[in-house]
This record gives structure tokens, C-alpha cells and sequence, in this order.
């Protein structure tokens, strides 16, 4: 987060203030942390034990005033591991709501789906070293600066999100973990952001008892694709963000004893219609179905089946150039996530585990959290990856740990 | 025309003594959870374990009645407190002899879940009181029969043992000392399947809130860990004017200030 924007939010929060100086009411809080995750395997590919090693602090704003609310949440950390001292916005806001209507405007984290760590409809940002380096599941989101408005009519609700600059997912860091690269011998590498916004829109009511919603999204891939400037003997390759549409659905709802979730979208991948451009990703359908349940007191399972399946297998079989990993056509894994709580739901014990069907890749993250107080909080947990050297999982074999948080909140 | 109205006064105790176990549950379930049309109320519940320790739970929970007493009900409840799950907010459909509709909020990734509801006896947020014992058991469930009169405090009570029907559940009995005067339940036991008792409710204080008498203290005491909650509503009000609309997912991520203060 850059000087300029904090600068920005913060005269954003003031002019809050003197919009509702008298009926604003404020509340401050915050925390500071410790995040530890040491590598039980290989060292980084930079050479250090640790994948996280970091200090935190995080400040919380809340002032509220008729139908206003400012939201404002920023961080300031010490990285241990060579990125230093640093802050960020986490999430800068403001609310007005009238009547059937609310809009929000400012930095928000947005969540879309039923998924749990996979995303069928959640197109939002998201930062997937947080997941893997083992720190805590929040930062597992990115912000996205928006305006969302909502619209609340009897007969359904609405919410428009307008982003008018992209903002990328962070991918884990290469000098922290063993990313596959199938041309590590091209070192000029450049990236290439898209210069224009995007928008999504949900559409959600209730359908006999049931949460039924209906989502749209044009904008970009969330990661990056590799472009080489040419095949033979590449000297240079772009990272840029193929154009996207997502034309999805979901729907959720009391079954058996259990919540019984289904998801579904076609990924129209905009740039690359037929297939045939092997850095751009084939149009997908995703599909995702869960099922949730809790056989007995404070203990839950959740089961997840979800697949991919390529549209265009044929030309991407074609277009493939060689010495790229072949994908199949059909990606097919299963996740569960189970959760005990003892002591007055005061200790967590849990446990998320995927396996790719298709590929063999696996995911396994087991997590103890206790609270010692209503203060302060910690958790002790594992990050295991394994699977195909290029797979999503399967490229971090080698970066296995251990982690810590530990927090204290104001 | 004397000898009969001193007859029908002869007859009137009787009268009210003839109230079936079932009936007298009926109107403190009326009294205890459906009293007026929508309920308010910021509620401190402390954790208490047999050391003396306390952890502290804070809420704001808002209660809509879609009917009569016994009906539909919706709630809606948001968190100040503790720390890590300050703005979370939990909202549940209750139907009679139907499995509950409950949704979560979880401010930290901004999405709201629906979360599965089959286990009434479950712990709510690791308190002494179930699920069961805050929003209420459906009276169909157990049969009811008044055991005997006796009274807690200065108060009048029906004392009612009601016991599960179906043989799976997960306690024995329980004995309900229910106020004759306001049915409020002021005390109540519930007992093992072996017929131990192992918790103890109390009602440790009523109060006229506009003109509902209200249970704004209590306590539920597990008898065999001796860990307790001890729960106080304040600023308790009814009858608001709660709009059905709030009990949306809209609200859910948005909670309005108004209701939550």
C-alpha cells in the first residue's frame, strides 16, 4: 500500500467526521501479533528456514452517524525475512444506507460463494501465500477498492461491485517458496496490469427455503499467464491478466440433517476463445457441491466435491508448446474440513485436507487454536502440499512448516 | 343464586389447580420466549469455571415473533465481545417442531454462511445454556405433568416434570418450578438418564418491562463440572416495531445501528 493511498483514506475518514460531527460515535480497536511458520522441509529457495517471521499491528476504526458508517483497518508489520518494515490498508470505507438502498465506497473485502477454499463464484482477490505461509485466514482475502451499490426490492436482492482499476491475487513469493516454472532459464521478466476496471453482479433470494443466487463478473483472471515474446529461444516473458467473464450460480439449503450447498459457473475466458493460445486458460466450467453436517455437540465436518472441465481440451492439446505440463481435461478434487471444539469452545481443533483426484495433488492443513483469555489468542498448525512437481499443490512439496500466531486484541 | 356463586368460589381453585402440565408449560413458553410481538435486549453472559474464572460474552439480540406464542420466530444476534469475534452476527429462523434455519456472518472474510442446525443441545458460544435453553424446546417433544405446588422464594409454583418422548435424548427429565402468578419459570433442574441432577437454572431476577414480566438475570450452573453462565439483559424492551426486513442477509453484513445499540 502505497504513501498516497493512506494519505487518500485518511482524508476520506476526516471528511466523515465533518460530515456527522456531533451524531459520529467512534470506536477503536485493534491487535498485535506474532506469525511464525518455520519449514520442516527444504529451506526457501532464497535460503532461510523461516516462511513467515513477522510482527504485527492492526488498528480498527468504527464511527457511525445516521445513516453513515466509516470503517477504516490498517496495518503496520516488521517482515523478519527480508521485506522489512511496512503498512498497509486493509479495508477503508464508508457506508450510506436509505431505505431499500446502501451503497459502499472504499477499500472492501467481498466474498461471493459457498466455497471453503475453493472458489467457484468468489472472483474477488485473494492472497494465496497468506494461506500457505500459515497466517491467519482473514488475510487469506484481499481488499478491493469499489464502489457496491445494493438494491433491496421484495423480490430480490441486488449488488452491483464497480472496480474501476484491477487488483491482482497475490501468488506466493519465489524466494519463499518452490514455484514450478517451465522457463526458469528467461530471467527479463516483466508484468503488465490491465488498465481497465471491472464489475460483477449478485442477484440472492430466498427460493423455498432455500438461498438461491445468481452471479455475473467481466473483468480479468486474478492470476497471472506467462507470455514468452517467442517461442524458440525466448529472451523475455510478461506476466499479464487474460480478460474473464463469469456467468454463475448457487444455491444452499437445509437437507437431511445437514446444509447441502450446490455452485456452479462457466469461465468465458474473453481473450481466448477458441483454445488455441496456449498462455491464456481455457473457458471452465466450474462446479462445486457441499455438504455440511454436525453428528454431535461442537463438532462439524464439511465434505466438498468440485471439478473443472476444459472446453476447449483439443485446441489446448494442440496449441500446448512441448516440455509444458499437460492438464487433464477433467480436474476433479475433494476437500474436508472437520472441527472439534473443547473447554467451553474456548480450544479449536480442525483439520482441511484436499486431494485432486486427477492429478494426485494434496493439500493437508491440521490447526490447534486456544484462547487463553478473551484477549489473547494462539494457534499452532501445519501446512502440507504434495502432488505433481506443476500442480497447484503439488509445486510446494518442498515447502512444508509449522506455524504460530499469536494475537492480542484490544 | 348465593349458594351458587359460593359454590362456583369453592370451584375456582379447582379450577385452576385442573391446568394440565402441558398447559402450564404452554403459557410460560408464552411468558418465558414469545412475550410481546418483538424483544430487545443487550445481553452480558459470563463464563464462569469452578476456579473462578470468567470469560466475558456480549450481544445484542433482537427476537421477532412471526405469530402466535408457539409460532415461527426469527433472531438476530451481533457480537461486541470478545475481541475476535466483535461484529459477528448470527441470525436464526425457529419453527416449531421443525430443525432451525441459522445463518453466520464472519466479518474477518466478509461472508455470510449458512451453518447446520440439527443439534439444539449444543452448547450456545460455549455457555452452560443449550441452544434449547435460550430460544426454547418444542413442548411436543416431552410430556408434561404437574408434580406438586411448592414455592421459590415467596413465590407460588407449579412444579412440572417433563420428560422426552423419544428415548434418545440426551437427558432424563427435568423439573420446572413455573411462577403460578406470571408463569415465568424460575427455577429449573434437569436430571441425567440415570436421574442425577446435573443442571440447575435459576431466574435471579424479574422485571416489569413494559408490562411484560421479564427474566433480566439468570443463571445456568452445570452441577458435575461446576462451570456456570450467568446471563444479564440489559436495556430490555419489546414491542419496537422490528421489521420483518431485518431478518435478511442485507442486515446480516450491515447490521443497522439502530437495533444494535
Amino acid at each position: 500500500m502505497d504513501r498516497l493511498n493512506v494519505r487518500r483514506v485518511l482524508a476520506l475518514i476526516a471528511s466523515l467526521f465533518a460530515v456527522q460531527p456531533a451524531a459520529a460515535e467512534l470506536t477503536v480497536s485493534g491487535f498485535l501479533q506474532q506469525n511464525t511458520a518455520f519449514n520442516t522441509g527444504a529451506a526457501n529457495p532464497d535460503g532461510r528456514r523461516y516462511k513467515w517471521l513477522e510482527e504485527r499491528a492492526q488498528l480498527k476504526l468504527d464511527a457511525t452517524g445516521g445513516g453513515w458508517r466509516g470503517h477504516f483497518k490498517a496495518d503496520a508489520y516488521y517482515d523478519h525475512l527480508g521485506r522489512g518494515l511496512g503498512s498497509e490498508v486493509r479495508e477503508a470505507f464508508l457506508d450510506y444506507s436509505a431505505g431499500a438502498f446502501d451503497v459502499r465506497v472504499g477499500r472492501q473485502v467481498i466474498t461471493w460463494g459457498l466455497g471453503d477454499l475453493v472458489f467457484v463464484n468468489d472472483v474477488f482477490p485473494k492472497d494465496h501465500e497468506a494461506l500457505f505461509a500459515g497466517r491467519p485466514l482473514e488475510y487469506l482475502k484481499r481488499g478491493v477498492d469499489a464502489i457496491k451499490l445494493g438494491a433491496y426490492p421484495d423480490f430480490a436482492s441486488f449488488e452491483l461491485v464497480l472496480m474501476p482499476s484491477f487488483r491482482e491475487s497475490r501468488i506466493p513469493d519465489a524466494r519463499r517458496f518452490h514455484l514450478f516454472d517451465p522457463m526458469p532459464a528467461v530471467t527479463n521478466r516483466v508484468g503488465d496490469q490491465p488498465g481497465q476496471g471491472e464489475w460483477g453482479l449478485r442477484v440472492y433470494r430466498d427460493v423455498a427455503g432455500y438461498d438461491a443466487a445468481l452471479y455475473l463478473y467481466r473483468g480479468f483472471q486474478r492470476t497471472p499467464s506467462m507470455r514468452p515474446d517467442r517461442l524458440a529461444a525466448p529472451t523475455r516473458i510478461t506476466f499479464y491478466y487474460p480478460e474473464l467473464s463469469v456467468y454463475g450460480a448457487s444455491v444452499s439449503g437445509r437437507a437431511g440433517d445437514g446444509v447441502l450447498s450446490f455452485e456452479a459457473a462457466y469461465y468465458e475466458s474473453r481473450q481466448d476463445r477458441g483454445g488455441g493460445d496456449f498462455s491464456v486458460p481455457n473457458s471452465q466450467t466450474r462446479l462445486l457441491a457441499g455438504y455440511q453436517l454436525q453428528p454431535w455437540e461442537d463438532f462439524t465436518l464439511s465434505l466438498q466435491y468440485y471439478a473443472e472441465r476444459m472446453h476447449d481440451y483439443a485446441a489446448y492439446q494442440a496449441a500446448l508448446p512441448a516440455g509444458f505440463p499437460m492438464e487433464q481435461r477433467w480436474s476433479r478434487t475433494v476437500t474436508a474440513r472437520a472441527t472439534q471444539f473443547f473447554r467451553h469452545q474456548t480450544l479449536r481443533v480442525s483439520v482441511y485436507a484436499s486431494y485432486n483426484a486427477s492429478n494426485g495433488d494434496y493439500f493437508v492443513n491440521p490447526e490447534l487454536r486456544y484462547s487463553f483469555t478473551d484477549r489473547v489468542w494462539g494457534a499452532l498448525g501445519a501446512n502440507a502440499f504434495g502432488g505433481k512437481p506443476w500442480g497447484q499443490f503439488g509445486q510446494l512439496s518442498g515447502d512444508d512448516n509449522f506455524y504460530l500466531q499469536l494475537r492480542y486484541e484490544f | 343464586m348465593r349458594h351458587w356463586i359460593a359454590l362456583l368460589a369453592a370451584l375456582l381453585p379447582l379450577q385452576v389447580l385442573a391446568l394440565s402440565g402441558e398447559e402450564v408449560m404452554k403459557k410460560s413458553q408464552a411468558a418465558f420466549l414469545y412475550a410481546g410481538k418483538d424483544f430487545k435486549a443487550r445481553v452480558l453472559m459470563k463464563l464462569i469455571n469452578k476456579d473462578g474464572q470468567e470469560r466475558l460474552r456480549e450481544l445484542a439480540m433482537l427476537r421477532r415473533n412471526s405469530g402466535e406464542a408457539g409460532g415461527e420466530q426469527k433472531f438476530f444476534m451481533y457480537f461486541f465481545q470478545p475481541a475476535d469475534v466483535k461484529d459477528m452476527t448470527f441470525m436464526t429462523f425457529k419453527y416449531p417442531a421443525k430443525d432451525d434455519d441459522r445463518w453466520l456472518f464472519v466479518p474477518a472474510l466478509n461472508m455470510v454462511k449458512r451453518i447446520a442446525a440439527q443439534d439444539k443441545r449444543s452448547s450456545f458460544v460455549g455457555s452452560d445454556f443449550t441452544y434449547e435453553d435460550v430460544s426454547g424446546r418444542d413442548l411436543g417433544d416431552d410430556s408434561h405433568v404437574i408434580e406438586r405446588e411448592d414455592k421459590v422464594g415467596a413465590r407460588d409454583c407449579y412444579v412440572v416434570k417433563s420428560t422426552p418422548k423419544a428415548g434418545d435424548a440426551d437427558f432424563g427429565h427435568k423439573l420446572t418450578w413455573v411462577d403460578k402468578a406470571n408463569f415465568l419459570p424460575l427455577k429449573e433442574e434437569q436430571y441425567d438418564r440415570r436421574g442425577a441432577r446435573y443442571k440447575l437454572f435459576t431466574a435471579d431476577e424479574v422485571a416489569d418491562v413494559k408490562g411484560f414480566p421479564t427474566v433480566t438475570r439468570r443463571t445456568m450452573k452445570n452441577l458435575q463440572s461446576g462451570h456456570r453462565s450467568e446471563v444479564t439483559y440489559v436495556k430490555s424492551d419489546y414491542d419496537l416495531g422490528i421489521d420483518d426486513s431485518l431478518f435478511t442477509e442485507r442486515f446480516l453484513r450491515q447490521p443497522p445501528r439502530k437495533w444494535i445499540d
